[in-house]
């Protein structure tokens, strides 16, 4: 494959899982310093997915594709527009950042090079789902970011409350991207093609289907759980757990944002609807005030950024399903801002974390002057986030402003995103400056300046972030309007301005947001009491919900399992019989097709005699009282079976049935009267009467199986064959002996092996013994 | 002709099932060898039955002068005898075996997999 151009973005999709390879071992050689060699690798990838930004500016689109199962329409292609191309960058732009970070973060821990294996498989993961073209392949990238993410939640998996968030991040991710497989694969079927791209231009006909609102469903299930939106949000706090790099990058540009990146891909197809526009809104809107309102409730700072982060992507979904193209380049910019501030600030707490030993937020205070470094990146990120000026954050409200107040119910829209977004001004003052600012707090460690790999993402970000509201014209013409040209499915360019050009309602939404946002900040601590009490209150929410879900259904398969396998063998043969039964007599019952009852045939007098011999062997084997009478006996019905074979032209299987069956009967009887075995058979006279009328009843139905078959025209194709050639071409005389060595001679292959395998299985049985003899007691229970 | 020996086979079936249905390792372990008796003999009568004639070309001939009997379920019973024997054996060593390190030949107290008292479901993380 070519190293510019298109296709070479299948290198930059292939790049993060070699680097996975190598981290293991660069991590054991260089220590911390192998985040410095393998951030490489992001960065090219960054630099290729750059290379498109011209292109697409002047709103061209890019594809490549590579067969995978061609039988069923699934390829491996890839489509690059303005919205793949701009998540594109954010992951693997500040995932080189925070692969640094991690380096400085994990210093000296000893599974570090575990630790970015799994955030390359993760970010690798994460590219294929933004640039994933066919349907089949964006599905098996989400899951792979749903099972990556399993490891990266769980990586510190000696703690339950790790090992817990990991499994509920799974399950609720995992779960609804099953739903979202079904989704894509009916919306595939519905609109004609697998391809994203081209399924991109059948939105009438996926609106109009039948199936509209079970895609819908299905789509929007799968982007919830992954998004965290309200009644799903639980995960994304808990996922807290890990380590601050996997909070930093997972839960600021990645895989949350996949949900988000789900709807606006699909928001030409499904988008514009009635249902859309009030689904989408509602669940964002009540997504954006639990988020913000939890958040208030917190004082782990890493907890507010987390409960901020469900807000924001509420936020997000309520502008995406507006369907109103300025409060969609509202959602982009903020989702753009977004980025770069809630990455920045996650990288923040974990230094502080990292460098004073706590992030309570009632533990620390004053760092400013010990870590400015830090303190400027928090303050630059906290001021875009709260969307004051001149950041880039400050844009994004005023836009998304602007579009809930025109949009469709933007009265009840607009009031979501005031209130949602005066708390989120208020968290991130908090944020910014309970550590920051104000009187010096002794912290467990003395607090310091990170080292270059811990501060380097986060001031990089925060002054990207201020660059961005800078040249906020340039980067909207650039990346941002081209990014909701394609979610809206038709061009769109407006100029953006960092400063409103006139006195619109958005700044005075603006206004009202930042006075709402200080008096909040004044009561902090008395709302903090007060949603603390109300949610202690309540009681149960939808983490304890997710603990009792899971029990029910751990104890009703536990119950399950134990009703069907009762550990009785006894119960297991008759089912196994009844069913046998069934099926033997069910369909002769259901079709009628009954053997004929035909005369039995003449017969010399030596052939009932020797078929009666046989039937009083088995009868005398069941009627035996002491086994090794029984043993004995059982040599009868054996030995009428040969000579039955050697009556009707088969003397090879006469002598072989002698052999074995002399053979059985030794063996038997040596090996059981080895053993002290109660003779007597100890069944029930109620269970021998069903066992017996068991039995009879799949004799006869066997039997009747059999006649129905002789009944059946003869199809002598293959014993023919196998005549005419026995000798013309295997030269051999003895038929069925050439077939079992010649014609059939792989089976006969097989037959040897099964016998030598019993014979070593046998050997095996008796030579190996557990140490202690089966002597004491323990062993015995064992 | 092929009826008789087709009642014959239900009766060593029926035979077979009722010492599999038992409690008894021992009564199983006949059940199991009758059984691999009564397949075979279903194999060999439904391939049909013909006197007497064993398929063997005759020295000066290339191809049978009479009517012989079908070769083809001969070479597969002849197979599924070998292999229904060390079937056999293998169970029996097992049976020995089990008897040996649980000490009773009673299927219902053999529960090591499967113990009577059920445990607690996990339900930790």
């Amino acid at each position: 494959m070519p190293l510019f151009g298109v296709e070479a973005t299948f290198w930059a999709l292939l790049g993060p899982f070699v680097a996975a390879a190598l981290s293991p071992f660069l991590a054991k050689t260089l220590k911390h310093n192998a985040a410095w060699l393998l951030a490489v690798i992001p960065a090219l990838a960054f630099l290729q997915f750059l290379s498109f930004v011209p292109g697409i500016a002047e709103g061209q689109t890019f594809k490549a594709s590579l067969e995978w199962v061609p039988t069923f329409n699934v390829n491996f292609s890839i489509y690059l527009d303005g919205l793949s191309v701009l998540f594109a960058l954010l992951i693997s732009g500040i995932g080189t950042l925070i692969t640094l970070y991690a380096g400085g973060y994990l210093k000296g821990h000893e599974n570090l090079g575990q630790f970015l294996s799994y955030l390359f498989l993760f970010m690798g993961a994460m590219l294929g789902v933004v640039v994933a073209d066919n349907v089949i392949t964006l599905f098996i990238y989400w899951e792979l970011t749903s099972i990556t993410s399993f490891l990266l939640i769980g990586f510190d998996h000696l703690r339950r409350a790790s090992r817990r968030s990991a499994v509920q991040a799974l399950v609720v991710t995992g779960g609804g991207g099953l739903a979202l497989m079904a989704g894509l694969i009916l919306a595939g079927y519905q609109g004609g093609s697998f391809e994203l791209s081209e399924l991109l231009n059948s939105g009438d006909v996926l609106r109009e289907s039948p199936y509209y609102t079970a895609i819908f469903i299905l789509v929007v299930l799968g982007a919830f759980t992954k998004s965290a939106q309200f009644p799903f949000h639980f995960w994304l706090p808990n996922a807290m757990e890990a380590p601050t790099p996997v909070s930093a990058y997972l839960h600021s540009a990645t895989m949350v944002k996949a949900g988000v990146y789900l709807l606006m891909r699909m928001h030409p197809v499904l988008g514009d609807t009635e249902l859309w526009m009030t689904v989408l809104p509602i669940f964002g809107g009540i997504t954006l005030l639990v988020g913000t309102i939890l958040g208030i409730r917190q004082t782990d700072l890493k907890l507010v950024l987390a409960y901020t982060t469900v807000a924001s992507l509420g936020l997000l979904v309520m502008l995406t399903g507006t369907s109103d193209p300025v409060a969609i380049q509202g959602a982009v910019i903020y989702l753009f801002a977004h980025s770069l501030f809630k990455g920045s600030l996650f990288m923040v707490v974990g230094t502080v974390d990292h460098e004073s030993g706590t992030r309570d937020l009632n533990r620390v205070g004053g760092l400013f002057s010990l870590m400015p470094i830090t303190g400027t990146a928090a303050v630059l990120s906290a001021l875009s986030m709260a969307g004051l000026p001149p950041l880039v954050g400050f844009v994004a409200k005023e836009v998304l402003y602007d579009g809930t107040w025109h949009a469709v119910n933007g009265g009840l829209w607009t009031g979501f995103a005031v209130l949602g977004n005066a708390m989120m001004f208020a968290l991130a003052a908090t944020v910014a400056i309970k550590p920051f600012f104000g009187a010096k707090v002794k912290t467990p460690k003395v607090a310091h300046e990170g080292t270059v790999l811990l501060v380097a993402g986060s001031i990089t970000l925060a002054v990207l972030g201020l660059a961005a509201g800078a040249f906020i014209a340039s980067v909207g013409h650039q990346l941002l309007s081209p990014m909701t040209s394609a979610i809206l499915g038709t061009p769109f360019d407006e100029e953006l301005h960092l400063f409103p050009t006139y006195l619109s309602p958005a700044l005075y939404l603006s206004l009202a947001t930042v006075a709402l946002g200080i008096i909040i900040f004044m009561y902090m601590d008395k709302l903090r009491v007060i949603v603390a009490d109300a949610l202690r209150t309540i009681g149960w929410g939808p983490d304890k919900g997710f603990d009792q879900v899971l029990e029910v259904i751990i104890r009703f398969a536990t119950t399950l399992t134990q009703t069907v396998q009762t550990g009785s063998m006894v119960t297991y043969m008759r089912a196994t019989f009844t069913v046998i039964a069934l099926v033997l007599f069910v369909p002769m019952i259901l079709t009628g097709n009954w053997p004929k009852l035909q005369g039995i045939g003449s017969f010399y007098a030596y052939e009932w005699f020797i078929a009666a011999i046989a039937v009083i062997g088995v009868y005398a084997v069941l009627t035996a009282r002491y086994r090794v009478t029984a043993i004995v006996l059982l040599g009868i019905q054996g030995f009428a079976v040969a000579l039955i074979y050697l009556l009707f032209g088969a003397p090879d299987l006469a002598f072989t049935q002698f052999m074995v069956e002399t053979l059985s009967v030794v063996i038997l009887a040596l090996v059981m009267t080895r053993l002290n075995l109660k003779p007597t058979d100890a069944r029930s006279s109620r269970g021998k009467a069903f066992d017996i009328s068991l039995s009879v009843l799949c004799g006869a139905g066997i039997s009747m199986l059999l006649m129905s078959i002789i009944q059946l025209p003869f199809d002598p194709t293959l014993s023919e064959f196998f005549t005419q050639y026995s000798r013309t071409i295997a030269h051999g005389r003895n038929i069925v002996n050439v077939i079992l060595v010649d014609f059939r001679g792989f089976d006969t292959i097989g037959e040897i092996s099964v016998v030598m395998v019993t014979g070593l299985a046998v050997l095996a049985l008796i030579r190996v013994r557990p140490k202690s003899n089966g002597n004491s007691n323990s062993e015995k229970n064992r | 002709m092929e009826t008789l020996f087709s009642v014959l086979v239900g009766i060593l079936f029926a035979g077979s099932i009722y010492l599999l249905l038992s409690r008894k390792l021992v009564r199983i372990l006949l059940g199991i060898a009758i059984l691999g008796n009564a397949v075979n003999l279903l194999i060999f009568t439904a391939g049909r039955l013909t006197r007497d004639v064993p398929p063997i070309i005759p020295l000066q001939s290339y191809l049978p002068v009479e009517a012989t009997a079908n070769p083809l379920p001969q070479a597969l019973v002849l197979t599924a005898i070998v292999i229904s024997f060390s079937f056999l054996a293998f169970f029996l060593v097992l049976g020995y075996r089990a008897y040996q390190e649980l000490g009773t030949d009673d299927l219902l107290d053999m529960r090591v997999a499967e113990p009577k008292e059920h445990s607690e479901p996990p339900l930790g993380y």
